[in-house]
């Protein structure tokens, strides 16, 4: 499925949030939305998953605008993880992973065998399957980012939309959940996410999107957007890229540019 | 139980016989509906209360928090103060949903029908506040000592000398708002992950609020307008049912309302085993129990909660 957006603008109160923006992410991609803080990148993610209205210009999926989508429809192609993924109830893992399958459910019904299945097999791919019976709040932060994710994977969407998932994790579990991403979009998915760690995003994401002031100011492979100078630019510091040709990117901060003027 | 003694069996015997007897006459008359209302009002708060909690994901939340039991108050206090309650037999229910009514739209005015929940229940505890306020007024003004006692023993909630005329006139609004509350039930689920995740999972979020916040004042503003005001149900018994349904709001919405049907059907036994001659009100008695046994809660559970 192809998920884009048509030169949209947002504004609150009088900041300029978004400015003119268009983007478009294809099926398999795996698209890292990064810059720094406040410039955009949650709204942007929000409008894509239709959750905010922009002032100006929309989105598409499939090359049909979100107005003409049914909510049953949307809810079932693009799935969306909020930021912090709260939980608000100390729920049992497994109901959780349930709620998953809430857009493909008729008022009334009850869980299918196919939910069932799906179920299971999403608590599977995200290794969660022997915490089923525990609750939510005993687990760690990890564990339970993937149980957020096996919930996700249970509405077994087209599009991930992913605010910041792996902000709080320990690095076995940063790469165990963007393993998981990379798998989904390696089987004709796709997924955007949100991130801070340059590292892990060069490592795992096909392409990158530098938000800076509401604006695209680079897109492209990560090799494209990681350089010194845009870092310096859109980040303020000047940071060490080091290459070895493989698959392997790593950004090194150094220092705080001295000429970065806010 | 109460004051006269009555053989059950018997005396539904001769009500089937269509009989007249003094015992059929008590029986269908007085503790009849007084029981049905026990259990309606009951449920009522109980549904409320856990469909409030779950809304506003907040286990400290009741339909008292929202203004909701206090501007039903408010409504019917103002027809008992006019002394309009001896004209028309149903002016106190009446005024007490139009209350009840007034709170919602007064919520969804100051809130905005787009709001996020913080602002709901900051209008909600603004307009609590107002209510209150406003019955106290009424009270400070009573014409006559006479109409100031009705009002604080309404207020101090009641369903003793209710008729099955108090019973009709409530029951279409609780069902109604009922049956609002109960079909949100996956909405509720859906909301413990968040409002932005409900909304993903394809829940229209100004709708389904709506649809349980005037579910709550409907139902509830047509309890308290039959009961005045008790207290704490609305809290309480989702705390008590919660563990039971593993935490999950919509499971615990009809439980509550069994939970609150059975909790002040016995509060209300036992207000008529305890003083049957100077009654001890319903309210009083709810408040009593539940509040020192909520703070039990709190300090039970406030290590292990969330």
């Amino acid at each position: 499925m192809e998920l884009s957006a048509q030169a949209i603008s947002l504004q609150i109160n009088d900041s300029i949030i978004l400015q003119s923006l268009s983007t478009t992410i294809n099926t398999g991609e795996l698209v890292g939305l990064i810059g720094p803080n406040g410039a955009g990148k949650t709204s942007l993610l929000k409008i894509l998953a239709n959750l905010k209205q922009p002032d100006q210009g929309g989105c598409r999926l499939d090359g049909r605008s979100f107005s003409g989508i049914s909510g049953k429809e949307f809810s079932q192609s693009i799935a969306y993880l909020e930021q912090g993924a709260p939980v608000y109830w100390p729920l049992q893992v497994r109901r959780l992973v349930e709620l998953g399958r809430l857009p493909h459910l008729t008022p009334w019904s009850r869980l299918s065998a196919l939910d069932n299945k799906m179920i299971e097999q999403a608590m599977q791919r995200a290794e969660v399957y022997h915490l089923k019976n525990r609750i939510v709040s005993t687990l760690s932060g990890g564990e339970r980012l993937r149980v957020l994710l096996a919930r996700i994977f249970a509405t077994d969407p087209k599009i991930i939309l992913a605010d910041e998932p792996i902000a709080a994790l320990d690095p076995y579990h940063q790469l165990h959940t963007m393993e998981l991403f990379r798998q989904h979009c390696d089987n004709h998915g796709s997924a955007v996410v949100v991130m801070h760690d340059l590292n892990t995003a060069a490592k795992y994401c096909h392409r990158l999107i530098l938000l800076d002031h509401g604006k695209i100011v680079i897109d492209g492979p990560p090799r494209d957007v990681l350089t010194p100078a845009l870092l310096n630019q859109v980040y303020g510091i000047e940071a060490k890229v080091l290459d070895d040709d493989s698959d392997n990117l790593m950004v090194i901060p150094r220092s705080r540019s001295s000429d970065r003027v806010k | 139980m109460g004051p006269v003694y009555i053989d059950i069996a018997a005396t539904i015997r001769e009500w089937l016989a269509s009989e007249k007897s003094l015992n059929v006459l008590i029986l269908t008359e007085i503790r009849l509906p007084r029981a049905l209302l026990a259990c309606s009002v009951g449920a009522t708060l109980g549904l409320a209360g856990a469909a409030l909690q779950g809304l506003l994901r907040n286990p400290l939340a009741g339909p008292g928090l929202v203004g909701v039991s206090n501007c039903a108050a408010l409504g019917a206090v103002i027809v008992l103060y006019f002394g309009f309650s001896g004209s028309v037999w149903f002016a106190v229910p009446l005024a007490g949903m139009i209350g009840a009514a007034v709170s919602v739209l007064l919520i969804f005015l100051l809130a905005g029908h787009n709001s996020s929940v913080m602002t709901l229940l900051l209008a909600g505890v603004a307009v609590n506040a107002v209510a209150s306020s406003l019955i106290s007024l009424a009270l400070n003004f009573a014409p006559n000592p006479y109409a100031m006692s009705e009002m604080v023993f309404w207020l101090l909630g009641s369903i003793s000398n209710r008729s099955f005329s108090d019973f009709y006139l409530a029951i279409p609004f609780m069902l109604t708002g009922w049956v609002m509350i109960l079909s949100s039930g996956r909405f509720l689920n859906a909301l413990s992950l968040g409002e932005e995740t409900a909304q993903s999972l394809g829940f229209n979020l100004g709708w389904h609020r709506a649809l349980l916040v005037i579910g709550v004042a409907v139902s509830v503003g047509a309890a308290v307008s039959v009961s005045g005001n008790i207290g704490f149900v609305g809290l309480v018994v989702p705390h008590l049912i919660r563990p039971f349904v593993n935490h999950e709001p919509g499971r615990l919405l009809a439980t509550s309302a069994l939970g609150g049907a059975i909790l002040v059907l016995l509060a209300d036994i036992s207000v008529q085993l305890i003083s049957p001659a100077q009654e001890l009100k319903l309210g009083v008695i709810t408040a009593l129990v539940g509040g020192p046994f909520f703070l039990y809660l709190i300090i039970k559970t406030r290590n292990t909660l969330l």
